[in-house]
């Protein structure tokens, strides 16, 4: 396996919070999260709101400080860094936001939006002439015009507004972009034309995605691999259609599961349907995180927390799954949902 | 926001006499039928029409999806049959019978009385839509002391009843929490409790499961087709989730721009969609492709309604335009559809034989027999 562009190794970040009902006052966003994403490669990051996916991603960008962990891009660790240093760091990770409508400054034109990263980064683009064309090549690499430079935000639709955002990221020439949502907020029709373009444009520069989606069909379409967050931990993570076709651990068996699909074959579909909802991650449960809500519950999974296990891909490649009773990769979903059936 | 039948204050007295809503329907009767309905908004820039000439049934049993993107006019649609629109929208056109009576004909008053129990809404965001200084039970109680003339006790008990009913745990402790106590999931079920109270025929859900996470909106839906099959209700699902809708919906009317573009039983639509916009949607679901291979998209986005083309509404990102497409728009007219006649045995899987007739397929096309579907 060649060296990751960005590898992250126990990255744990704890918020102070006021008293939750059982007297707790941390909040363990993220416990001891290892990943690593390689050159040109897209990861995908799913999991249900407040498993601390955008937390990680905060914590990418250096706008959270985590407690314990590492980060390591390309052999050096970024939270170790001091000015000239930090500041060329920070132009190689990127980020694009959910929501269009919010993420662009109203009062600047799209031009200025897009220009602006260069006025910390002066060195990139020094003369204004530079700058200009810059601006011209970046708005047709996103699929607008040289004249939409000079328009407000509001001229924009969504989509076009999110061509922008990209742009903005783009600006610096990063390494990697982390995606977070970037189509939710779209329009089914105008969501596949900007999948396209994230496509074409990591076809073309190379660059790396971290790709923070709810959006199951969408993170399959994109992604290499995949990383699936519950309560702070991740719980799977492996090559994409592994871990969609064989999910090992059995909340994204459930997740995969309660996705709606597309498909009127007139096949029913057997569905798991979790009891309960995600407990507050104030008070996560003991051991296993999941254990409240899972069906293979034993004693052991209150006392002791899994450890991430390296399961048998049958291409190959690493999949990892936290889980004392990881599922059976052969039966895939169907042996599951019999399963829980028989349970229940 | 309320249910429909909570928006206007009511004399209690005179309310309680409001027909009984629960006359039991039989399976696929048809509940509610819409028709010509046109809703217009006035804005600054002069008058515009949101939804154009609108026309479907919801059957007793059955879910309708209304698929479309957003400003296609699907909640319109919904504000209009549930007498809940702006103060800047009219109803400037169309009939909408519920249960034989048309409800755009009634007073205010009258329309109340009839559709307060005949109908009720959930809304896409619970805690909006949910009142935060008035306990759940005060709430959900509301319509039991409006329509029924029950008074606080009684409807107290009726509101413990009914979180029962959408499994809502400890009923008799959380009666007395307020809106901000509950998860997204457990309010989106507090608001389905407020619009199934008193067993409505027909149950509009807007974007009820858009606000949630996965694995509460399977959850959600559960408990909607636990409901519909218990009341025997119409449901009218409104949504831009073309899964969803495969799902959930026995049949679909998709909208674009303010009008209906197609309609018909989901699984024939979605396996042969005879409008442009209906295949142009299916096949912008990256599904069943290879990692990374270009998406189909369409191109441009919807037309802005104050500039509306004349002729058919589709036409500037149709890859099948003609001349007549920008001088007429086509009418909703029936098609046929060839997955229908190959199989018309287990195509009907959702109507046991012997039912009533299935809702027919239209579309609005002049050329929808020379769309291909692979």
């Amino acid at each position: 396996m060649p060296e990751p562009l960005l590898a992250i190794d126990g990255l744990t970040k704890t918020f102070h919070v006021a008293k939750s009902a059982s007297g707790n006052t941390r909040l363990k966003a993220l416990d001891g999260i290892s990943l690593t994403v390689g050159r040109g490669e897209t990861l995908g990051l799913v999991g249900e709101s407040g498993c601390g996916k955008s937390t990680l991603a905060r914590t990418l960008m250096m706008l959270e400080t985590p407690d314990k962990g590492t980060v390591t891009f390309e052999g050096t660790n970024p939270f170790g860094l001091r000015g000239k240093e930090l500041l060329n760091w920070r132009r190689r990770v990127q980020m694009v936001f959910q929501d269009p409508f919010a993420s662009l400054n109203a009062r600047m034109n799209a031009g200025d939006i897009i220009a602006e990263p260069w006025a910390t980064h002066r060195s990139l683009y020094p003369t204004s002439k530079e700058r200009e064309a810059r601006v011209r090549e970046l708005l047709h690499m996103v699929g607008l015009r040289p004249s939409d430079a000079r328009k407000s935000p509001q001229e924009f639709s969504g989509g076009q507004r999110q061509r922008i955002g990209i742009a903005r990221a783009l600006a610096l020439n990063p390494d990697v972009i982390i995606l977070d949502e970037p189509v939710s907020a779209l329009d089914l029709s105008v969501q596949a034309q900007v999948l396209n373009l994230l496509n074409e444009l990591q076809k073309e520069l190379g660059v790396s995605y971290i790709f923070i989606s709810h959006d199951l069909t969408v993170v399959r379409h994109v992604a290499d691999r995949v990383a699936v967050m519950y309560l702070g931990r991740i719980i799977e993570t492996g090559a994409t259609d592994e871990v969609f076709d064989h999910p090992r651990h059995p909340y994204t068996a459930a997740l995969m599961s309660a996705s709606p699909k597309l498909d009127v074959s007139g096949t029913q579909r057997d569905r798991i349907v979790l009891r309960g909802e995600l407990p507050s991650p104030l008070d996560p449960p003991s051991g296993c995180r999941f254990r409240t809500r899972c069906w293979k519950a034993q004693d052991i999974c209150a006392e002791v927390s899994p450890e991430p296990q390296v399961l048998a891909a049958p291409d190959g490649t690493r999949h990892l799954a936290e889980c004392h009773f990881p599922l059976d990769s052969i039966k895939g979903l169907t042996g599951v949902t019999a399963a829980v059936a028989s349970a229940s | 926001m309320k249910t429909a039948a909570e928006q206007a204050p009511v004399k209690r007295s005179r309310a309680a006499e409001a027909p009984a809503a629960s006359s039991e329907a039989k399976a696929h009767d048809v509940v509610l039928q819409v028709r010509d309905l046109a809703v217009d908004i006035r804005t600054h820039r002069g008058t515009v029409r949101a939804v154009n000439s609108v026309g479907f049934e919801a059957r007793a049993g059955e879910t309708l999806a209304l698929l479309g993107e957003s400003g296609c006019g699907k909640s319109m649609t919904a504000k209009a049959l549930a007498g809940i629109m702006d103060p800047v929208c009219d109803l400037a056109d169309g009939q909408i019978v519920l249960n034989g009576t048309d409800l755009a004909a009634l007073s205010a008053k009258e329309r109340l009385k009839f559709a307060g129990p005949g109908l009720g809404i959930v809304f896409q965001d619970a805690l909006t839509a949910l009142n935060p200084v008035y306990t759940v039970g005060t709430q959900l109680g509301e319509a039991f002391r409006i329509h029924r003339g029950l008074n606080a006790r009684q409807a107290r008990a009726e509101a413990i009843d009914l979180m029962k009913r959408v499994g809502i745990p400890e009923p008799e402790s959380r009666v007395n929490s307020y809106p901000h106590q509950f998860s997204g999931g457990m309010r989106q079920r507090i608001l389905i409790a407020m619009a199934v109270a008193l067993n409505p025929r027909l149950l509009i859900a807007d974007e009820p499961t858009t606000a949630l996470d996965v694995t509460v909106q399977a959850q959600i839906m559960q408990l909607l087709r636990t409901l519909r099959e218990e009341g025997q209700m119409a449901v009218i699902l409104i949504t831009h989730d073309l899964a969803v809708v495969a799902e959930e919906a026995d049949s679909v009317a998709v909208m674009y721009a303010g009008n209906v573009v197609e309609s018909g039983p989901v699984s024939e639509v979605f396996a042969d969609p005879r409008h442009p916009y209906t295949k142009g949607l299916l096949e912008s679901v990256p599904v069943h492709l290879e990692r990374g291979a270009q998406l189909k998209s369409i191109p441009g986005s919807p037309p802005e309604l104050h500039d509306i083309p004349a002729g058919c509404v589709y036409q500037s990102r149709c890859p099948l335009v003609q001349d007549i497409c920008r001088a007429e728009r086509p009418a909703l007219r029936p098609v046929t559809s060839p997955v229908n006649d190959a199989d018309a045995g287990t195509a009907t899987a959702n109507v046991p034989s012997g039912g009533p007739s299935r809702p027919a397929r239209t579309a609005a096309c002049h050329f929808s027999e020379e769309i291909t579907n692979a």
